[in-house]
């Protein structure tokens, strides 16, 4: 293959993965390259960037999802990261995953790849579907017209995966066919044609295609802008393109941005004409979607039906999850006792046993629970009931000020709170992104149910599922009263608009569901080898010092620390140098609480349990649940926070107004539980 | 059979309308545009809630819209 750039192998040919959310992308990019991805970031932004590699007969490629998107203009990250990839020459070729069953959107992003001269292969995806609405869609005119392979996949069930190969390994080898272009009318014609030759003088440009330079230049495109500012002749084209513009104003009344779109929907419609036929001119009015929507969107179902799906992905999590836990805890007794007895050495013996597989094997022993949350919030997306749930509860978002999308990331949240924060890039407006960001950590997360299991085991068996689904609540109802306090103390102004895609119902596929539960389980696995071992050791010395204390006790440094900070706990009920120093520690992560625990009561299930049901009554216990699920968001968080705010102060603001809020909230349920005669 | 253009969160649930024209800023213009309010396209509203947001089918598709963006698509009722 010729590669162009110096970084990839001889042989190696790249692609890119282009398509709208919803198209079936992900499901391709699975078909594509098995589970095994390399997730990173793309330079520069938090987007992320997943790649993963597909053999075939001895050839490699490397395949690079691209962000999803509507379409390619420089409002948003996700459009300006896929711009710039495809642009920089890197990829061989692009693969344009277009949902079959919904032509018309999809192939605006086509028309717009086409543009920029990319080189492409269009998969119609979901092509069976688009059968079953009986749209019968002509695949060699429509190569035709566009000049690029069409390929009919139906990824879901690994459908023309390989003939998609096929076609993508011989376009590659021939490079992009003739230009594309969109005829935008002899109103605009002339002008485009005029910029088109100045711009083949500007240096910042030259490297890209002039004409589509040129049409985005009219279209007010900041980046492309910006890019000609920099330029010695940036007066010249400016002064041009503004002329170009009036005169495209004056002759058509439309500004060239919604004349162009006009000719793109006009030219997409015309190629439909050409290439797709329906059967029934009368659509199915009622599609099985529509017929679902009818009851789970209904004005007074929707709710009720949203909270029964909640409970029910906590119940299955813990139904389910308990009896893996006991296995997993088993299997790190055993492994602790027989390492400890492999070390003659005391201390290090103690370090073994006690520090590292006790401090880490009481975080991973958490390790079924938190998948299978994984696994039903990938089920509930995959189905494509969580954007149901967007709409639903758009109206009480409302009165916080946030629309329904910021719902999203919240209840990402409830796996981990750093992809939640990472979510709120998908919101437009800055004030939303703001407060759902500075609100989000009231969610719980996976790492915090640790804690809850751990003193829900001692105190309220028989009452899991309430007692775990009431923090979760109080998480939710708390977020809400901030997110109002905020609105209208810190962030003024406007809803912004609501505009969001409600892609058909779909059975969701296992392998589907298991790759994305697989993909989030495992950076938490990751983050408890890394971040939670290195914290463990780092509790373990400070257990273990001065030399000579018996280990975690009130003596060492560790209790010195807790024991100092102890009374600001007192009135919350649990003003113990335990659990002054757990909740420090805790801070690293929220699940190394519980590894605090085990360190300083002891590792061992049965142990931990009595210990606790000895030194802790019920109401204590609740207490300071609450305060683990509101003070201060663990480490990860609070770097991702300051990295998507941009801002040490309101990352600050994070930390102070959750550790206030915590205290507050468990002195009330301490204080008021007593004076109910609880305590 | 001229009929009045009306904001799409007017149209009666379940009447065929097709887009006249979109109003507002720039950036929301685009994003409608690219998600498919595009001048000509059908739309219908499935559904809505009192006050909330509306489903749209556009197309093949369906799209929820906050009552504030359905005020600035421009439609025309078409018999059917």
């Amino acid at each position: 293959m010729q590669g162009n750039s110096e970084a990839k192998s001889l042989n190696e040919m790249v692609v890119g993965l282009a398509g709208n959310p919803n198209s079936g992308k992900t499901s391709m990019f699975n078909n594509l390259t098995g589970a095994r991805h390399q997730v990173g970031n793309w330079p520069g932004v938090t987007v992320e960037k997943k790649e993963g590699r597909h053999v075939r007969d001895g050839q490699v490629i490397r395949v690079v999802d691209l962000p999803g998107t509507y379409s390619l203009g420089a409002f948003s990250e996700d459009e300006a990261v896929a711009r710039n990839y495809i642009l920089s020459g890197e990829p061989d070729l692009v693969v344009n995953i277009v949902d079959a069953s919904n032509l018309e959107r999809n192939l605006y992003l086509t028309t717009q790849l086409l543009e920029m001269g990319a080189n492409l292969v269009i998969a119609l995806n979901m092509f069976d579907e688009a059968e079953k609405k009986q749209i019968k869609i002509d695949l060699e005119a429509m190569a035709g017209i566009l000049a690029v392979p069409v390929v009919p996949t139906v990824a879901v069930r690994n459908k023309g995966t390989s003939e998609l190969v096929t076609a993508a390994v011989g376009a590659a080898g021939k490079g992009p066919g003739r230009t594309f272009r969109i005829d935008y009318g002899r109103e605009a014609e002339p002008g485009i044609a005029r910029l088109e030759k100045a711009l083949a003088a500007v240096q910042t440009v030259k490297h890209l295609p002039a004409r589509w330079v040129a049409v985005k230049l009219l279209e007010g495109d900041e980046n492309i802008y910006g890019r000609v500012m920099q330029s010695l002749k940036a007066g010249d084209i400016v002064k041009l393109r503004d002329e170009v513009a009036a005169h495209i104003e004056s002759m058509t009344g439309l500004d060239p941005e919604s004349l162009f779109a006009d000719r793109r929907y006009g030219f997409i419609s015309g190629l439909i004409k050409e290439t797709v036929t329906r059967k029934s001119t009368t659509e199915d009015r009622l599609s099985i979607s529509d017929r679902i929507d009818r009851v789970v969107t209904n004005r007074f179902l929707g709710m009720p039906i949203f909270f029964l799906s909640m409970f029910a992905v906590f119940q299955f999590t813990f139904a389910l999850g308990d009896p893996l836990i006991g296995y997993v805890e088993e299997f790190f007794e055993w492994l602790g006792e027989g390492a400890g007895a492999l070390f003659t050495n005391e201390l290090i013996a103690s370090l073994v046993a006690d520090g590292i597989i006790g401090g880490v094997g009481a975080v991973l022993v958490f390790i079924p629970p938190i998948f299978l949350i994984f696994f039903a919030i990938s089920l509930l997306e995959d189905s494509g009931y969580m954007a149901r749930a967007a709409y639903i509860m758009d109206r009480f978002m409302h009165r916080l000020g946030l629309h329904g999308k910021s719902f999203i990331p919240l209840i990402v949240g409830f796996g981990c709170n750093v992809p939640a924060i990472m979510a709120c890039r998908t919101l437009e407006n800055r004030r939303d992104r703001m407060i759902t960001i500075l609100i989000t950590p009231l969610m719980s997360c996976a790492a915090r149910l640790p804690i809850y299991v751990l003193f829900v085991g001692a105190f309220f068996t028989a009452f899991q599922g309430l007692i775990i689904s009431s923090l979760y609540f109080l998480g939710i109802a708390l977020a809400i009263m901030m997110g109002i306090l905020f609105k209208r103390f810190l962030f003024k102004g406007e809803v912004s608009p609501f505009v969001m895609e409600l892609p058909p119902y779909r059975v969701p596929t296992l392998k589907g569901v298991l790759i994305h539960m697989w993909e989030r389980g495992w950076a938490f696995i990751k983050r408890a080898g890394t971040i939670i071992f290195s914290v463990v050791i780092v509790i373990w010395v400070f257990a273990s010092l001065p030399a000579g204390v018996e280990f975690a006790s009130r003596e060492s440094y560790l209790g010195a620390i807790g024991g100092f900070l102890a009374p600001v706990f007192t009135p919350l009920g649990f003003g113990t140098w335990e659990a002054a120093a757990a909740l420090i520690f805790g801070l690293l992560a929220k699940e190394v609480v519980v590894g605090m625990f085990g360190v300083v009561y002891g590792i061992g299930e049965d142990r931990l349990t009595s210990a606790i049901q000895t030194l802790w009554t019920p109401l204590s216990a609740y207490a300071f649940m609450v305060m683990s699920l509101i003070y201060i968001p663990c480490v990860a968080a609070i770097a991702t926070i300051k990295r998507e705010t941009n801002s040490w102060r309101w990352t600050g603001f994070a930390m102070a107004y959750s550790l206030v809020l915590g205290w507050i909230m468990a002195f009330l349920v301490y204080q008021g539980g007593r004076l109910l005669g609880l305590g | 059979m001229l009929n009045a253009v009306l904001p799409l969160g007017f149209l009666t649930p379940g009447r065929d309308a097709v887009v006249r024209d979109v109003v507002g800023g720039k950036e929301l213009r685009q994003r409608l545009c690219e998600m498919g309010f595009a001048r000509g396209s059908l739309v219908r509203i499935v559904q809505s809630q009192p006050c909330g947001p509306l489903i749209i089918s556009l197309g093949d598709g369906r799209i929820v819209l906050g009552r504030g963006v359905a005020q600035k698509i421009m439609v025309e009722e078409v018999d059917n």
